[in-house]
């Protein structure tokens, strides 16, 4: 009897959004099965209904021709599926030894003996490890693991489960290249074992380095299914995207002026590496990539938000590297972060000390502040930026998301900042306030700023920045004149394209 | 494999030796350390410190201490945290006296049925935050004011002990706190004090369960990752409430030592040692590198804290200038844990 696993007809609707519509999805015996599509596509939302995680979902599983009811993840366990998800640390015992979480299945349901046999467990933990090729001390804690070390354990303990279809989502988003071979060395190993293997990854090369098959999904729809021997990178590519999409990105007409700030082998030691660029005066420079390029960690590395290993900006060729982010903002820089809700506004205090808060000093004498002042000035800047709002009194909480980032923006307009950095500014905003926001920013850029917009949306990128660098594995891989650019061209380099070998 | 031989050889790896880590050396061997030099330290300084007594001495006044510090290091694992140990050996402490010097019930049910109130209070404890959910360290709080507040009540304030007159001229209390009893807590065994016993056993039983039963790696895991381990088919709840009922068996064992140590039962008794037993587990994370709560590092922390304590007051340090080097200890331990963490 075959064994294939199939997804059939799912679909599947979060409030107010259909994340799946009549999706297909199916692993063959002992095949790596890539599953591929842009963020938001849909790939998650998936393997978590087949790992038992998203319930409400309506559409059938089966292996073979055993239809399957999957209802919660042990279900899914006891058919021999195992989720290994990207966010390890959740299915991890921190501060019990390797040895323990790789065997937790058998200490938890299976050791009949109260007496725990650490002979046992360590042995046979230490047999998986070796199995995988692996040299890792299976006594120590997992806290003192690195992130693939973790991914390993739980790799390890989806062996121990006897796994026979094993999902990997985004395994190597985290993972250096040396550490990457490693895990593929791994998922070949398994699949000569004869576990099917369900592969996620926004990395083109790495899918046709160890895939047999894929499949495409766009907007919570299915491409379709494709043998990879048939496919080229830009085939993907094409696929994922669908037909180019039209230019309606709002863009104003700046004059472009000199470098204006000096970006110098910028380094945090662990996610970004070695960054070096520049932003003219009135231009707009966007940091393009995948999810987990290291863009986030760059913009927090530029306003002082994490510790520095080496590197210097410049303004207009003076030092103003930043040791912390009160600094930052002595040295003219603002930062509006891509977590909005937890770094950039106070969701429970009103609109007017949101506005007014980085440039309060301003409105003060003697350190009291002017309270009429304050007012008016809140008053100017929901003008300015377009709040929708019955008052400025009103509290952040409870404006929807695109006015909240609104608000995270608002605050710097009155500052003197010369450097502004967006990191993902749009994300969950809705279509008309996301316009708003690109003439924001345009409206900055006419008054001289340097603005740096980092964007996993290419879209985005392409429509309003005037140049853009292209980041992969914490580096930048490549600069673009936006103008002579395609969607086409900055995913291939997000992946992990080479030049030259288009 | 040759790294591990020179491991037990001299307690650390070539390996390791090769990229030293003063950061690393600290944070496993740290908490020992400081114990050793302070015994040293002590011990050259101070004429009778190193003798035979004056160790007796300080092993039976960490005793108690390590009892109460062994229920906080249970309710730990399971990442709670149990605040109300020193009322509960409080409480213990008077039902075990009013047993026997006011109701006369004999040794055995006197020392039974406060050790059934702390499991009891611990269970309560583990209701109001299992099914009502209000945080650990919020709910043993207010348990520990429910609990002094019901003792002053029905003591009146004040303590229970052998001939003390009853209220409303009742004459004096008719029973005695026996032999037996005042054997737990002021007995000897070979020269060594009764309470090192207890206390010993019960870091040998608690050290098993914790790390060779099942059981024990349960709370760990639940503590460890609640979500882990409920996916994994661990009913985190019910270990929840073992953990605080546990909890509150050592604090009462605790309190019924002390009431036979002192030959009363005083309701504030327990209350001083709740900072020290929470020191003690908290310096135990520190000990070896563990991490983690674990009980042989509870012990050390109460060694710690025990000959700090008593050579403190032997080169006559005013009592409140102790609580400062405990604090300091303590911070030292935590910094040390927490930093590492971070790292």
């Amino acid at each position: 009897m075959s064994s294939k696993l199939v997804m059939k007809n799912i679909s599947m609707e979060f409030p107010g959004v259909k994340a799946l519509k009549n999706v297909d999805f199916s692993v063959n015996d002992g095949e790596v099965h890539a599953l591929i599509g842009a963020n938001g596509a849909g790939k998650s939302t998936l393997m978590k209904i087949l790992g038992g995680v998203n319930k409400g979902f309506t559409g059938e599983i089966f292996i073979g021709d055993k239809k399957l009811e999957i209802c919660n993840p042990h279900d899914a366990k006891k058919e021999g599926i195992v989720v290994v998800y990207q966010e390890v640390d959740t299915a991890l015992i921190s501060n019990l030894s390797v040895a323990e979480n790789i065997m937790l299945d058998y200490i938890v349901n299976d050791q009949k003996n109260v007496f725990m046999d650490w002979k046992k467990i360590r042995k046979e933990a230490k047999e998986i490890i070796v199995k995988l090729g692996l040299d890792i001390d299976v006594t120590r804690l997992i806290s003192s693991l690195t992130l693939s070390e973790k991914q390993m354990v739980l790799i390890g303990r989806a062996v121990f489960q006897k796994a026979k279809y094993l999902v990997l989502d985004e395994p190597t988003a985290p993972l250096s290249i040396e550490e990457t071979n490693r895990l593929f060395k791994i998922i070949n190993t398994l699949k000569e074992s004869g576990v099917s293997i369900a592969f996620i990854s926004h990395r083109l090369n790495e899918i046709f380095a160890i895939c047999d098959r894929i499949t495409i999904l766009r907007d919570g729809e299915l491409v379709g299914e494709y043998d990879l021997k048939d496919l080229t990178m830009s085939d993907v590519v094409e696929k994922m995207l669908g037909r180019k999409l039209e230019n309606t990105l709002p863009k104003l007409d700046v004059e472009i002026g000199d470098v204006q700030v000096e970006v110098e082998n910028f380094s945090d030691g662990k996610l970004v590496h070695d960054v070096n660029f520049n932003v003219r005066k009135g231009e707009i420079v966007g940091l393009s990539g995948l999810v987990g390029a290291g863009k986030t960690e760059l913009c927090r590395l530029l306003f002082g938000a994490d510790k520095l290993h080496s590197g210097r900006i410049l303004l207009n060729g003076k030092d103003v590297t930043p040791s912390n982010s009160a600094q930052a903002v002595k040295n003219k820089m603002a930062l509006v972060p891509e977590e909005r809700r937890k770094d950039g506004i106070l969701v429970n205090e009103n609109i007017e000390t949101n506005l007014t808060l980085t440039t309060l000093e301003k409105y003060c004498k003697v350190s009291f502040m002017n309270t009429k002042e304050i007012k008016q000035k809140a008053k100017d800047l929901i003008d300015i930026v377009g709040i929708k709002t019955p008052s400025e009194m009103q509290k952040v909480a409870n404006l929807s998301g695109g006015n909240q980032q609104k608000v995270s923006i608002g605050k710097w307009i009155l500052s003197d900042a010369d450097i502004f950095i967006f990191d993902e500014p749009t994300k969950g905003v809705d279509v008309g306030s996301k316009s708003d926001i690109y003439l924001l920013i345009g409206e900055l850029a006419k008054r001289g700023k340097s603005i740096i917009y980092a964007s996993c949306e290419f879209s985005e990128i392409l429509g309003i920045t005037d140049r853009t660098y292209v980041m992969y594995d914490g580096m930048i891989s490549k600069e673009l004149e936006t103008k002579n650019t395609t969607e086409e061209e900055l995913l291939y380099y997000s992946t992990g394209g080479v030049e030259n070998e288009k | 494999m040759k790294n591990k031989i020179d491991k037990l050889k001299y307690g650390f790896s070539k390996e390791g030796l090769q990229n030293f880590d003063i950061f690393d050396f600290l944070y496993k061997y740290g908490t020992l350390l400081v114990t050793l030099i302070a015994i040293v330290f002590f011990s050259m300084k101070l004429e009778f410190f190193f003798n035979i007594l004056n160790i007796m001495n300080i092993l039976r006044s960490i005793a108690i201490v390590s009892l109460m510090a062994i229920g906080i290091t249970i309710s730990l694992t399971v990442d709670g945290f149990d605040l109300s140990v020193g009322a509960v050996a409080g409480f213990a402490a008077v039902i075990a006296a009013k047993f026997m010097v006011v109701w006369e019930f004999g040794t055995v049910p006197s020392i039974i049925v406060p050790l059934a109130a702390g499991v009891l209070i611990g269970g309560i404890n583990a209701f109001l935050i299992v099914k009502i959910k209000i945080k650990d360290m919020l709910t043993t709080l207010s348990m520990m004011f429910i609990i002094t507040g019901v003792l002053i009540t029905f003591t009146g304030g004040s303590s229970i002990y052998n001939y003390m007159p009853l209220p409303n001229n009742g004459g004096i209390a008719p029973g005695l706190m026996n032999d037996a009893f005042l054997f737990l807590g002021q007995g000897k065994l070979f020269g060594v004090p009764f309470p090192v016993f207890i206390m010993m056993f019960a870091v040998i039983v608690v050290h098993i369960f914790l790390t060779r039963t099942k059981y024990g790696r349960y709370l760990y895991m639940t503590g460890g990752n609640k979500e882990a381990a409920m996916l994994s088919g661990i009913p985190v709840n019910k270990y929840k409430v073992l953990a605080y009922m546990l909890s509150g068996f050592f604090a009462a064992l605790a309190g019924v030592v002390l009431a036979s140590r002192l030959g009363s039962g005083e309701v504030n008794a327990g209350g001083p040692y709740l900072m020290d037993s929470v020191a003690a587990a908290y310096i135990g994370f520190s000990v070896l590198g563990a991490g983690k709560p674990n009980v042989f590092g509870t012990i050390v922390g109460s060694i710690l804290m025990g000959v700090l304590l008593n050579g403190l007051i032997m080169m006559d340090f005013p009592y409140y200038s102790q609580d400062i080097i405990k604090g300091l200890v303590l911070v030292l331990a935590l910094g040390l844990t927490h930093y590492k963490k971070r790292g």
